[in-house]
C-alpha cells in the first residue's frame, strides 16, 4: 500500500472502531484513536505477519501493553483476515472472545494485556528469545504515556538495554493525556526521553499520527546495533474526531447516535479528501 | 431501585469526616474518576494525592503516610490494589502494622467484558491469607456509610472491597449496629443458613425470602467481615441449622465459602455448597449475565436450599 492507502485504511479503522464502540456502547474511544495510525503503520506495512499462519515461527511480534485501546487492535486483526469481519460485532456482548481487552483466543494476539505495565517485560523476554535462538524476528511494543508511571516499564527498560536488544521496538503513544487529566498534572514524566535515553534506548520522536514520519522510523530500526529502540510517537489522543481530540473525557467516553453520525461523517471527508488528493498525484 | 454506587457513599462520608478530621487521606492511582473521588479532590485538595498509575508505590506511599499519623484510604480498582501491590500490603501494611485503608473498588466482575486483568476474584483468598489484614465487603449503601465511619476510628490495615454499579438496598437505613467482625443477622431461620458478603448479601437475602414462600425456613447471615470472621455466627448457624450455603463474587477457592468451611469442618462438620465464580477466566458480560451463568442467582440458591433439606421437585 503506498502512503495514501495507508492514510485511507487508518481512516476506515477509525469508523469501525466507533462503530463497534458504539454498538456495544463501551469502550476505550480516545486511546485506540490515538494510535491507529501506529497500528496501521505496523500491521500494513512494516510487520513481518501473515494472518493465515498467526502462530509463524519467524512472525514479528506486536504485545499491545496499553491493551485497554484494544478497539483499533480488534478492527485491524478483523480486516486483515485473522478472524471473520462479522465477529467484530460481538464485541464486549456476553460470552464473547472479543473482550475490552486483548486476548489470546483470538489469533493475531500473542499475549493478554490489560494491566499496564506488563507489555514490556513480556516483549523484553520475547527479544531476548529470539537472540538467543538466532531468530529475525522483532518484537513492538506499544505503550501509554500515563503507562509509564509503572515501574515495570523501567526494570523491563533496564533489561532491554543490558541486553542489548536491538530487535525490540517500544512505542510510547505521547498524547499527554489519561484518565484523570493530562499526564503532567497526574504524574510528570518529562524528560521522558532523556529518561529512555539514559536507560540506555536509542530515542527516535515522530508525529505519532503521521504514517509517513512512523514508517521511516520503523524502517530505520536499528538506527544503532546493540540497543532496542524506543519510538517517541507524539499523537493526539481522540485523533480524527475533531470534537474528541484532547478532550480528557473521551478516555472511555462511549458515542451516542449523533456523535457517531457526525464522526463518521468527518471520517468520511477525510476519506474522500485522502482519495482525491490521490489522483491528483 | 438505589441509585447510590457504594464508591460515591464513600466519597461523601470522607468529605463529611475530613472537615474536622485533618490527618484523613485519600489517595488515587488515576483512579478518582472510578472510585468516584473527584468531589474530595477537589475539596480538600491538601489531604488528596495523586500517584498516578503505580499501584506498588501508592501502598508504600500510604505506609509511610501512615507511619507519619496520617490516616490514608487508598482508592484504586480492586483488581490492581489487590495485587500489582500485595507485597507492599504483606510487608509495608501488615508486618509494619500501619494505618491503612485499602478500598477497593469496581470488585468483583464489575469490569465484566474488560476479562480477568480486570476481574478482582481471587483479591478476598490473597487478603486472606496475611495475617493482620482486615477484609471486609459491605452489603449496600448504608453499610458502606457505617462501615467508612468504623474505618476512620480503626487503627490498623483493612482491605474493603466494592463493586462499581448501585446495589439494591439490603438495610432500611443506617440505623442498626455494625461492628467490624460480627456478622449480622438479616433474617431468622432454623432448616438452613445462606451466608452471604458485600453486594451477594442481598441475592442471599432474597433467596431466603422466595425459600420462605415455599415454606422454607432460612437463616440469613451477612458476613461483611470475613477476617476476623466471626466463627461464633458461623458455628451457631453450623448448630443450630445444620446445613450452609455461601454466596460471592469471588471464585470459590480461597474467599468466604473457603473460611466458612475451615470454621466449620474443623468445629462441628455439616454440608455446604460454596457458590461462587468457577476456577476458571470468568466468562465476559454483564454482572447480572455473568452471575445467571453461574447461578449466583436467588433461584439457584433455592434449588440447592430445596436439594439440600430433601425437598427437591417442588420448585
Ligand atoms: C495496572 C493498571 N492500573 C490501572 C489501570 C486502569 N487504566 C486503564 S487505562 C488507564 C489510563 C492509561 O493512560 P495512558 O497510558 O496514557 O493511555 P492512553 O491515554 O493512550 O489511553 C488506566 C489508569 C490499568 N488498566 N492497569
Amino acid at each position: 500500500m503506498d502512503i495514501q492507502e495507508l492514510k485511507v485504511k487508518a481512516a476506515q479503522i477509525r469508523m469501525e472502531l466507533l462503530t463497534i464502540i458504539h454498538r456495544a456502547q463501551t469502550g476505550h474511544t480516545g486511546g485506540s484513536l490515538s494510535n491507529t495510525d501506529i497500528l496501521t503503520a505496523l500491521y500494513y506495512d512494516v510487520m513481518n505477519i501473515d494472518p493465515a499462519r498467526p502462530q509463524w515461527e519467524d512472525r514479528d511480534r506486536f504485545i499491545a501493553s496499553k491493551g485497554h485501546s484494544v478497539e483499533s487492535l480488534w478492527c485491524v486483526l478483523a480486516d486483515l483476515g485473522f478472524f471473520p469481519k462479522e465477529e467484530l460485532e460481538t464485541y464486549s456482548q456476553f460470552g464473547t472472545r472479543l473482550i475490552g481487552h486483548p486476548n489470546n483466543k483470538v489469533p493475531g494476539i500473542e499475549m493478554n494485556t490489560g494491566a499496564l505495565g506488563h507489555g514490556l517485560p513480556i516483549s523484553v523476554g520475547m527479544a531476548l528469545a529470539a537472540k538467543r535462538d538466532n531468530r529475525p524476528y522483532r518484537v513492538f511494543c506499544l505503550m501509554g504515556d500515563g503507562e509509564q508511571a509503572e515501574g515495570s516499564n523501567w526494570e523491563a527498560a533496564m533489561a532491554g538495554s543490558h541486553y542489548k536488544l536491538d530487535n525490540l521496538v517500544g512505542i510510547i503513544d505521547r498524547n499527554r493525556l489519561q484518565i484523570s487529566g493530562s499526564t503532567e498534572e497526574v504524574m510528570g514524566l518529562e524528560p521522558l526521553e532523556e529518561k529512555w535515553a539514559a536507560f540506555g534506548w536509542n530515542v527516535v520522536a515522530v508525529d505519532g499520527n503521521d504514517i509517513e514520519q512512523l514508517l521511516q522510523a520503523f524502517h530505520a530500526v536499528p538506527e544503532a546495533s546493540g540497543k532496542p529502540t524506543l519510538i517517541m510517537a507524539n499523537t493526539i489522543k481522540g485523533k480524527g474526531v475533531s470534537f474528541a481530540e484532547n478532550v480528557p473525557a473521551w478516555h472511555h467516553h462511549v458515542l451516542n447516535d449523533e456523535e457517531l453520525k457526525l464522526a463518521l461523517a468527518e471520517l468520511q471527508g477525510t476519506i474522500q479528501q485522502l482519495t482525491q488528493e490521490g489522483q491528483v498525484h | 431501585m438505589n441509585k447510590i454506587p457504594n464508591r460515591q457513599v464513600i466519597c461523601d462520608t470522607l468529605l463529611d469526616l475530613a472537615r474536622d478530621d485533618r490527618d484523613i487521606m485519600v489517595l488515587a492511582s488515576d483512579s478518582r474518576g472510578s472510585a468516584a473521588m473527584a468531589p474530595f479532590a477537589n475539596t480538600f485538595p491538601e489531604q488528596f494525592v495523586e500517584v498516578g498509575i503505580a499501584e506498588q508505590n501508592i501502598v508504600g506511599m500510604s505506609a509511610g503516610l501512615a507511619h507519619s499519623g496520617k490516616k490514608p484510604f487508598v482508592t484504586s480498582p480492586a483488581c490492581f490494589l489487590s495485587m500489582r501491590s500485595i507485597e507492599q500490603v504483606k510487608v509495608d501494611v501488615a508486618y509494619s502494622r500501619t494505618n491503612v485503608k485499602l478500598i477497593g473498588i469496581s470488585g468483583g466482575i464489575s469490569y465484566g467484558a474488560l476479562g480477568m486483568s480486570h476481574h478482582s476474584v481471587q483479591d478476598i483468598a490473597v487478603a486472606r491469607a496475611i495475617p493482620g489484614l482486615a477484609i471486609i465487603l459491605p452489603a449496600d449503601r448504608h453499610e458502606t456509610k457505617k462501615l467508612t465511619e468504623a474505618l476512620v476510628k480503626y487503627n490498623g490495615g483493612v482491605y474493603v472491597r466494592i463493586g462499581r454499579n448501585p446495589v439494591e438496598d439490603v438495610y432500611e437505613s443506617d440505623d442498626y449496629s455494625f461492628e467490624i467482625g460480627k456478622a449480622v443477622t438479616l433474617k431468622k431461620g432454623t432448616e438452613l443458613t445462606i451466608i452471604g458478603t458485600g453486594e451477594t448479601v442481598r441475592i442471599a437475602l432474597d433467596a431466603a425470602n422466595a425459600l420462605a414462600d415455599e415454606g422454607v425456613s432460612a437463616r440469613v447471615l451477612n458476613m461483611h467481615t470475613i477476617k476476623p470472621l466471626d466463627k461464633e455466627a458461623i458455628l451457631m448457624a453450623a448448630r443450630e441449622t445444620g446445613r450452609i450455603i455461601t454466596v460471592e463474587e469471588h471464585s470459590i477457592h480461597g474467599g468466604l465459602g473457603a473460611a466458612v468451611a475451615e470454621v466449620v469442618v474443623q468445629n462441628h462438620p455439616v454440608p455446604i455448597k460454596i457458590l461462587g465464580i468457577p476456577d476458571e477466566p470468568a466468562i465476559a458480560g454483564k454482572t447480572a449475565e455473568v452471575f445467571e451463568h453461574y447461578g449466583i442467582t436467588q433461584q439457584n440458591i433455592k434449588q440447592i436450599a430445596l436439594d439440600m433439606i430433601g425437598k427437591a421437585g417442588t420448585v
